[in-house]
């Protein structure tokens, strides 16, 4: 993307980059030309590179640790926490590590919901990022299994009964899952397999999203479209490398946080009693990162439609960028669907409340009330504010509002004003 | 201009029959992959288990496994059968009369999957509305005969296959 095509200094690296452009690559990463005014909500891209690095390394090593047996598994997850050499490290940063790669990659999804970085022409980045998401959840869903801990025994019930719901074949699909009469060996045999496997899924993935995101380039919090490069733009590195990396430094030290100080405040103390096919805990939760979709599949009184609906939560994400009716990216200039869009934030939060707590009286309530926002906001407020928003003025270029301190409504061009 | 046509014909004909080659070996191929997951030999072999029932007092259960899942073993007493008969069918979600849950001149003996018929959490017994069994998981109600009344749960708890093998022992599967 860069202006003039890379020549290596060395003949030596010209003769690989000629057989390999390996070289011209990572030129063109260095060389990338980025907006200058992307702020810290920009970080967390970096940031999920390192978390995803950072499970699979610290996964691989508690692999070798780990036995994948119904009746070994709880011993050998104790064993690496008081025998393997900094086995309890290894294994607090990785389940740790997954409640941070959650809470990082929610805000790089509302991010993206903020300054519109979903809408054309990024929908490809975007579906690639609820890929990714998907995955995520399937990993993290069945880490949480291999501990055989009583959470990750019924949580593996609830979660593959969900499917028992499908008419006619819901119960063959279940056994299948099971390879047995119920979650048993064979399915925290399959669940290891492929918890080793998911990780290198979302990588070759992460290279599609950035790979698509390096076609147009990034959005940015005015969300205009730039000349690149110009005076709008920086190059990658050392711009954005070294904002990365503060930014990384300061996720890292609350990681570090959680790690040394409070490592099991985010998991459920039902998982240290080992698997008992005979007693489900009194209160069954999910990890909090999954709670509001848990808070809208309890919110329906009816099983398949409880499914049905939670399932479609996530999927509604694939086509909001054709839901978006609105021509302006950024919420910067968008006075009524900011307000919508903070609704939505409270609204997701409210939902992961109440799916922690018990379904019924005024939890229950909330839950439904919560569900039916949700929805309302992809399906009615999406398209209809977008279409009948007044924006305001947005500047013709990044550093107008740098430069004079504010957008100049002169120069402005009003992107509502029908065309 | 027809022996053109013939031409393009042949290839399409081979074409096709390519593809149908192709997609038959290829099924064949993911088909043994997607199998291999459905439950081994070892699982299946576990199929029946036989109970000793004798040391049952009337109003008690006990609860055993069989393929990995809970049993239900209640003996009831005559009070709780006369309230399960009394329930009218239009009152229940899933219509079911007791009668077609228990074996004909053993109607004390209610043998059913102690599985929540919604997302399989194990129903806790002597709770709940209805006098039977409340699943904690998600709030579904089931009576003295192990019909849903109440809460998300499609139908009544399952009634596996099971046999009397003589007086004191009940074999399951």
């Amino acid at each position: 993307m860069s202006e003039h095509e890379y020549v290596p200094k060395s003949k030596a690296a010209k003769w690989f980059n000629d057989r390999l452009p390996l070289l011209t690559l990572g030129a063109h990463l260095t060389d990338y030309p980025t907006p200058k005014n992307l702020n810290y909500w920009w970080t967390f891209g970096g940031i999920l590179t390192f978390c995803l690095i950072t499970q699979i390394v610290t996964g691989i090593v508690l692999a070798m640790h780990y036995v994948a047996h119904a009746d070994l598994a709880f011993a050998s997850v104790e064993h690496i926490m008081r025998d393997v050499n900094y086995g309890w490290l290894i294994r607090y940063i990785h389940s740790n590590g997954a409640s941070m790669f959650f809470l990082a990659v929610y805000i790089h999804i509302f991010r993206s919901l903020f300054y519109g970085s979903y809408k054309s022409p990024r929908e490809v980045i975007w579906i690639i990022g609820l890929m990714i998401y998907l995955l995520m959840m399937a990993a993290a869903f069945m880490g949480y299994v291999l501990p055989w801990g009583q959470m990750s025994f019924w949580g593996a019930t609830v979660i593959t009964n969900l499917f028992s719901a499908i008419p006619l074949v819901g119960d063959s699909i279940t056994t299948w899952l099971w390879g047995a009469y119920s979650v048993d060996n064979p399915t925290l045999n399959r669940f290891f397999s492929l918890h080793y496997l998911i990780p290198f899924l979302i990588l070759g993935l992460v290279v599609l999203h950035i790979w698509a995101l390096h076609v147009p380039g990034n959005n940015n919090p005015v969300g205009i479209d730039i000349k690149k490069p110009s005076k709008d733009t920086v190059p990658f590195h050392p711009y954005i490398t070294i904002k990365d990396a503060f930014a990384l430094l300061v996720f890292m030290i609350i990681f570090a946080g959680f790690v040394f100080f409070t490592p099991n405040v985010l998991g459920h103390s039902d998982n240290y009693i080992p698997a008992n096919p005979l007693v489900t805990p009194a209160h069954i939760v999910p990890e909090w990162y999954l709670l509001p979709f848990y808070a809208i599949l309890r919110s329906v009184p009816d099983k398949l439609g409880g499914v049905i609906l939670m399932f479609s939560a996530i999927f509604i994400l694939f086509v909001l960028p054709w839901l978006d009716t609105s021509k302006v990216r950024s919420a910067v200039f968008r006075p009524i669907y900011r307000q919508f869009f903070w609704i939505l934030v409270i609204d997701v939060l409210m939902l992961g409340y109440v799916g922690a707590m018990p379904a019924e009286g005024i939890y229950l309530v909330l839950a439904r009330v919560g569900t039916i926002y949700y929805f309302l906001h992809f399906i009615v407020v999406m398209p209809v504010v977008g279409y009948l928003e007044k924006t305001d003025p947005i500047p013709m270029s990044i550093s107008e509002p740098v430069l004079t301190g504010g957008a100049e409504p002169s120069l402005a061009r009003k992107v509502n004003d029908k065309v | 201009m027809s022996k053109e046509e013939k031409k393009v014909n042949r290839r399409d004909f081979l074409f096709t029959a390519s593809y149908t080659v192709g997609a038959v070996g290829v099924g064949a191929v993911i088909w043994p992959m997607i199998d291999q997951m459905n439950p081994d030999k070892a699982q299946q072999a576990l199929a029946t288990t036989e109970v000793d029932i004798s040391s049952i007092e009337p109003g008690k259960s006990i609860t055993v496994l069989w393929r990995g899942k809970p049993v239900f073993l209640k003996r009831r007493t005559s009070e709780e059968i006369a309230e399960a008969r009394a329930v009218k069918l239009d009152d229940l979600p899933d219509p079911q009369k007791d009668e077609d849950r228990v074996k004909e001149g053993k109607e004390e003996w209610l043998v059913m999957l102690g599985v929540c018929t919604h997302l399989g959490c194990v129903p806790l017994k002597d709770k709940g509305d209805f006098n039977g069994w409340f699943c904690p998981c998600h709030g579904s109600h089931y009576d003295v005969s192990g019909r849903i009344r109440k809460g998300p749960a499609p139908t009544n708890m399952e009634i596996p296959k099971f046999e009397f093998v003589n007086s004191n022992t009940i074999k399951i599967g």
